[in-house]
């Protein structure tokens, strides 16, 4: 499993980096975590709010910040 | 009803006297304290669930439908008035805009408007100058948004962005995956982030009221009347200019400036300088830097700034 965060850098890209980390420390799977700040990959996942949250390859959270329950609640679904 | 409890608690039970400097300075500061709190979390709640109910995504469709029959521009600068403004997601919105088949022009009315017409900057003018005030900024920020778009929509402005924007625009990327839950199910995390704005700028809130209380108390009617009245032709885009850096503590910038309209600043010059503060983002400038050529983003921001300075022109003559 991979979760990986679209960020720009910004405040609250890093926020939801910081609850990312932390709700991974929550769980027990083994997932690996990814951060791409790129901005052509970026559009590939058709994704117009910043930050967002993508499990897998599917977009599950963008434009805001869940926090690590919520985040930890996604990634285990 | 809350003038009189203000009253009591700074003039009975502090014992200040009414109209002495240090009695007017911390009434002034008591109240909008109370006023304006409540406002920014009156106003970026509503703005959550506006957001929630039409998420971007769904403007774009609705945008890029052609059912709109000229009025695109007006749509997308008013839905970039409802959107909350982040410069993080200003390269995302331009791309995805452009992604989804909507003209440089309109999509340029959206990004002129998203900062320029947000919740903090509304909630505070609603607090500070009172709802006519308010309404007359908002206005003048959409048609802004409206007129500038649609002016550079016509100059064909194509070329000046990035040649790699255009191969990803008509690259569709992938379906939106995202599941939205319910209204009413996204009430929480909508509410938690309404607290998270107020929390950010209530420092920038708090020391703006500390100045603009002190400039209520202590800085005599009129005062500006003398330096700035009648002719200063030059006090307009000398605001403009200065505003520009002042971008980050936008939220701390508004009473102090509210204090100066009181000393006798006229309001043309002082909502030009707002609009400037809160429009005219450096940050998002430096991130449409990426994509956006100088041509472009000189044009873009330049337009702004002065159609900026013929409002504050416009509304000092007018008002």
């Amino acid at each position: 499993m991979t979760v990986t965060i679209l960020s720009t850098g910004c405040s609250t890209c890093q926020t939801l980096e910081a609850n990312t980390e932390k709700a991974l420390e929550q769980i027990s799977e083994d997932v690996s975590f990814e951060k791409i700040e790129d901005m052509e990959q970026i559009m590939r996942y058709g994704v117009m709010s910043m930050p967002a949250l993508v499990v897998d390859g599917d977009v599950k959270v963008s434009g805001r910040v869940p926090d690590p329950d919520e985040i930890a609640a996604l990634v285990e679904e | 009803m809350l003038d009189v409890l203000v009253d009591k608690l700074v003039f009975d039970l502090f014992g200040l006297a009414e109209g002495s400097p240090w009695g007017e300075a911390f009434h002034y500061f008591v109240f909008d304290v109370i006023v304006i709190g409540a406002l920014l979390i009156v106003v970026t709640h509503v703005m959550g669930l506006i957001n929630a109910y039409l998420p971007v995504e769904r403007v774009r469709t609705w945008i890029a439908s052609g059912r709109l029959r000229g009025s695109e521009h007006l749509v997308a600068s008013g839905f970039g008035a409802v959107t909350p403004f982040c410069s993080c997601s200003s390269i995302p919105l331009f791309l995805g805009f452009l992604q989804g088949g909507i003209p440089l022009g309109v999509t340029l009315s959206f990004l002129i408007t998203s900062p320029l017409v947000n919740e903090v900057a509304l909630a505070l003018f609603l607090g500070l100058f009172g709802w006519k005030v308010t309404l007359l900024y908002a206005a003048s920020g959409i048609l802004l948004g409206t007129v500038l778009g649609w002016g550079m929509g016509r100059l064909g402005l194509g070329a000046w962005v990035e040649d790699w924007v255009w191969e990803i625009a008509n690259d569709q990327g992938r379906k939106e995956t995202e599941e939205r839950q319910s209204l009413w199910g996204q009430m929480p995390s909508i509410s938690r982030e309404a607290m998270d704005i107020v929390m950010g700028v209530a420092p920038y809130v708090l020391a703006g009221l500390v100045v603009g209380a002190a400039i209520h108390g202590f800085v005599p009617v009129g005062f500006f009347e003398q330096y700035l009245s009648g002719e200063g032709l030059l006090a307009v885009p000398a605001s403009v200019a200065v505003a520009v850096p002042m971008y980050a503590n936008a939220a701390g910038v508004l009473p102090v400036v509210e204090s100066l309209v009181t000393k006798g600043i006229p309001l043309g010059t002082a909502l030009a300088f707002m609009m400037a503060v809160v429009g005219l983002s450096l940050p998002e400038a430096m991130m449409l830097k990426k994509v956006m050529k100088t041509r472009l983003l000189a044009t873009f921001f330049g337009s702004v700034a002065v159609s900026i300075v013929g409002l504050g022109y416009f509304f000092n003559w007018v008002l």
